[in-house]
């Protein structure tokens, strides 16, 4: 046996055993790779099926006529309506809640953290009961609200605040770990630079949490449009007035409409596609200019 | 750690970022204006709010437009009557809770009872106001099964057979469900000579069969027809007919049991929230139009038995005749047998427990 | 450049950060939450035991929490396996996929709902199959199980890809060049880094489950003592015109959601000194 023949095998031992604990072996990697798309078909991709199956079965006329039915167009004006409202306020709420968390230090912050995540894992049903005990005619604010001539529930401004408390942790979620894994090394740098607070956030912060903070508006807008139970509750379903889509949609079904109310569910469901198709895109084509700059 | 560039460039494309905003909250902003300019009412029209049960959806569409031309060629002013429908107890609460409706269309009267409870909107008397306890249709309880009756139901005590799976909805949340389990149990005291405790039983044995409970009329025709769930679905007569005629022709038969219960879906004027929006007028004539001939044939076309007797003589053929019983002569009216049966603690919760902790 | 002792300045806006989030959580949250638990308490604490403490609640907490623990645990194993495929695998398609787990978050709960009975009903596109072997999905608590392992899907995974995409490659070759396997090092490197996450995501898929009602009366049964969850009760009994036994109700999800979140918010902040 020769010095070399040792060496060389002693190397290929080397190189295995690195692989082994870097890597995965191939035939593990095929079968994680297939039972994660078998989950993930079951779960994502056949409800998806159903849906656009159900909305363009009968053709795309049929699909054409549900979506543009005056009480579809104006349930979807509302929609859109209410989205215009609760994104920005909740956006702003995030980023104040993430800065003031993430950069300083003060007691009960773990309690506030919770506050926040916590009208997330409030029922909807209990967000609307909620409301309706207070605004409601029946409520403690109900009979001061009619005395004034002034509606909240059963009317817009009680659906904006119903889906306003459903969305409110979305962004902030999103940008609390952010900001607080990136520290406050680079803002502090700025200003002993002698840039002001606001200069830092725009020039600093921003950049190094938009990724975080278009997540989360994306988050907050899917959800503030999809809501359903605490609305229920709260919309009292006057066609063509407080019908917001999941709730026309749901009135179609109930109207035995199938079609059509698959045909609005396919509009929210290609809405969410299309903001979940630009947010890759927009982080694919950043990717590859970090990369161009490295090199 | 990023470069001084690359933070700069990002922070070009923020920038760009929120003009994006800008343009999408000028754009939401503009939205809101045509919104809130649409929502006007023109002083030439006249806007009414019908608060309604599951069913009805489909009968007063085509009511409103008949209200409308009538109301139009008598005072030249335009009625737009909106809909709001969904389970009856749904919509009892949304009444009590202030939504601004002008007229109440429910299924049962005791959610318009709970009305005048607790929320004083309307007198005691209510249901006097309108001829027959303010019901201008009527419909009744019957068995829904698939084509050819494969499981050879005839009557109500084939329900409790074992392996016969029935749809119905829950009686907690569905007025129609209430209806059903009345006819139920009517039909067991009938049978039974009076004897409870055999009611009780034979009650029970049925909602053994009962697989799932959604909680409105619709959603469980939505099972029966849709999902192709059950053997047989106890349902409105009306619901049946619209399942029959609309949903699935040669799909379905409609089974007329020996007896059942009339049910007497009521409607009355919101006598508080008229007051306050100046409509009183026009929501007593649209109520009192529906006893007219034209809204009594427009309601047998949807399946409900007109309340004019002569007119529902004319449908004989479509409305069999069957031995009715009403909710006051066999459990002394609603507000006893609401008490009775549905509430907490109640018949229903009680036999339940008893089927589902077995 | 005069060589001072930085001065160890402060970053602004804490007062105006807080003002505004304490303000708008206020208004929209703290307050309407706070009349909501005053109102509760505006009934005797007989009223109100004896509404938390049915048999029929009692039942369906025991669905709404256990159901809720076991579609968190199923979206635990899977959301980490789908998270680890995506940022360690190449695959064809995989961009797509990784868009599309965002889904069961945008789609509507009542849609979704819709789709999953369409599915799995015993005459549905998979259901039929399952039938033959017996299994049945919709109206059985299966069903309910399988709504809430869908809307949470997205929690999991998305709680863990950033942190696994940040983790350093080094470590790992490190903990290679030191002599540990992969097993090893998945156990002492990798899971550390990641349990954090794990924990997050566990507790949103967690809570999002637990207070879901849209999705989950289309394909569950909503049978009192089987299949019926929590939400649905409270929705029933406001129907009754029963808004105490509602509230009361109400009272106790709201109270276990808090003290849930606040347990996994104290483990986290555990997680992060112990291994930061």
């Amino acid at each position: 046996m020769t010095t070399s023949s040792t060496v060389i095998e002693t190397h290929d031992t080397i190189a295995k055993r690195w692989r082994r604990a870097t890597e995965e072996p191939a035939w593990l990697r095929i079968i994680l790779i297939t039972i994660a798309l078998i989950f993930l078909g079951l779960f994502l991709v056949l409800p998806l099926t159903v849906v656009l199956y159900g909305a363009f079965e009968q053709g795309i006329g049929v699909w054409y006529g549900a979506v543009s039915d005056p009480d579809a167009l104006s349930a979807i004006r509302l929609t859109f309506l209410i989205v215009v409202i609760v994104v920005p306020l909740n956006t702003l709420f995030g980023v104040a809640a993430a800065w003031s968390i993430a950069k300083f230090e003060f007691r009960g912050k773990s309690i506030l953290i919770s506050l926040i995540d916590m009208p997330f894992a409030i029922s909807p049903v209990v967000v609307g009961l909620i409301f309706v005990i207070l605004f409601g005619s029946q409520g403690w604010l109900g009979p001061w609200l009619s005395a004034h001539d002034m509606r909240i529930i059963f009317a817009i401004p009680g659906i904006v605040i119903v889906i306003a408390f459903g969305t409110l942790p979305f962004v902030a979620r999103e940008l609390i770990p952010l900001m607080q894994q990136q520290g406050k090394e680079e803002e502090e740098a700025s200003l002993t630079l002698g840039a002001n607070g606001w200069k830092t956030f725009w020039y600093v912060t921003l950049p190094n949490i938009k990724w975080g903070l278009i997540y989360g508006v994306i988050l907050c807008n899917a959800r503030a449009m999809g809501e359903f139970g605490a609305v229920a509750v709260v919309s009292g379903r006057i066609r063509g007035e407080t019908n917001t889509m999941p709730l026309h949609i749901e009135v179609l079904y109930n109207e035995y409409m199938f079609t059509a109310a698959f045909a609005v569910s396919s509009l929210l469901t290609g809405l969410a596609l299309v903001t979940i198709a630009i947010k890759s895109a927009v982080e694919w084509n950043e990717e590859r200019r970090q990369r161009i700059a490295a090199a | 750690m990023r470069t001084i560039s690359s933070s700069t460039s990002s922070s070009s494309s923020i920038w760009q970022l929120s003009k994006l905003t800008g343009a999408v909250l000028l754009a939401g902003a503009v939205l809101a204006v045509t919104f809130s300019t649409t929502a006007q009412a023109q002083s030439e029209s006249v806007e009414l709010l019908n608060v309604s049960y599951d069913p009805t959806r489909e009968f007063y569409r085509e009511y409103n437009e008949l209200f409308d031309e009538f109301w139009q060629a008598e005072h030249g002013q335009s009625v737009t009557a909106r809909q709001s429908h969904g389970g009856s107890g749904s919509q009892g609460r949304a009444i009590i809770d202030g939504i601004d409706a002008d007229v109440a269309t429910l299924a049962l009267a005791y959610d318009i009872d709970a009305i005048h409870e607790r929320a004083d909107l309307i007198p005691q008397d209510w249901q006097s106001r309108l001829p027959n306890n303010s019901s201008p249709y009527t419909s009744t309880i019957v068995l829904l099964v698939r084509e050819g009756n494969p499981k050879n139901i005839q009557d109500w005590d084939d329900l409790a057979q074992e392996g016969i799976d029935v749809i119905t909805p829950n009686p907690k949340t569905s007025g129609g469900a209430r209806w059903n389990f009345l006819a139920l149990w009517g039909y067991g005291l009938e049978q039974f000579d009076g004897d409870e405790q055999q009611t009780y039983d034979f009650v029970r044995q049925v909602y053994e069969n009962v697989p799932v409970l959604d909680s409105g009329a619709r959603g469980a025709t939505n099972t029966f027809v849709q999902r192709r769930i059950g053997d047989v679905f106890i349902a409105w007569e009306n619901e049946a007919f619209l399942s029959v005629e609309q949903l699935g022709q040669g799909e379905y038969e409609i089974i007329v049991p020996s007896q059942s219960i009339l049910a007497e879906p009521p409607v009355t004027v919101l006598d508080a929230n008229v007051d306050r929006k100046g409509t009183r007028e026009v929501a007593e004539a649209y109520l009192e139009h529906l006893y007219t001939d034209e809204a009594q044939h427009l309601a047998a076309k949807h399946y409900y038995r007109p309340s004019n007797q002569e007119i529902l003589a004319e449908y004989s053929d479509e409305f069999p005749a069957l031995d009715l019983f009403t909710i006051d002569e066999v459990f002394g009216g609603w507000q006893e047998a609401q008490q009775r049966f549905f509430n907490d603690g109640g018949v229903f919760d009680d036999i339940l427990e008893a089927i589902n902790t077995q | 450049m005069s060589i001072t002792p930085a001065k160890r300045r402060v970053i602004p806006g804490f007062g105006l950060t807080m003002g505004f989030t304490l303000l708008y959580m206020g208004l929209v949250f703290l307050i309407p939450v706070g009349a909501f638990l005053l109102y509760t308490t505006t009934m005797s604490w007989d009223t109100f035991w004896s509404a938390v403490t049915q048999r029929q609640v009692v039942a369906s907490y025991k669905l709404s929490f256990g159901g809720s623990l076991i579609a968190a645990t199923i979206n635990l194993v899977f959301g980490a396996l789908v998270a680890w495929v995506l940022v360690r695998y190449r695959f064809p398609g995989k961009r797509l996929v990784d868009a599309l787990v965002d889904l069961p978050f945008a789609l509507p709960t009542a849609v979704a709902g819709i789709a999953l009975v369409t599915l799995y009903a015993s005459t549905g596109w998979v259901g039929q199959y399952l039938d033959v072997f017996g299994i049945r999905i919709a109206y059985t608590q299966l069903g309910v199980v399988i709504a809430l392992t869908y809307i949470g899907l997205p929690f999991v995974v998305r709680t863990v890809q950033p942190v696994l995409e940040d983790l350093e490659a080094e470590l790992e070759e490190a903990s290679a060049s030191l002599g540990a396997d992969r097993l090893t090092t998945i156990r002492r490197v990798i899971f550390p880094a990641l349990f954090p996450a794990l924990l997050t995501g566990y507790a949103l898929a967690f809570a999002r489950a637990l207070g879901e009602y849209g999705s989950v009366v289309f394909i569950s049964g909503n049978l009192p003592f089987r299949t019926e969850i929590t939400p649905l009760l409270i929705v029933a009994k406001a129907e009754q015109y029963d808004y105490h036994g509602a509230a009361a109700i109400g009272t106790v999800m709201l109270v276990a959601a808090f003290l849930m979140l606040l347990v996994i918010n104290g483990l986290q902040w555990w997680a992060s000194r112990r291994h930061g």
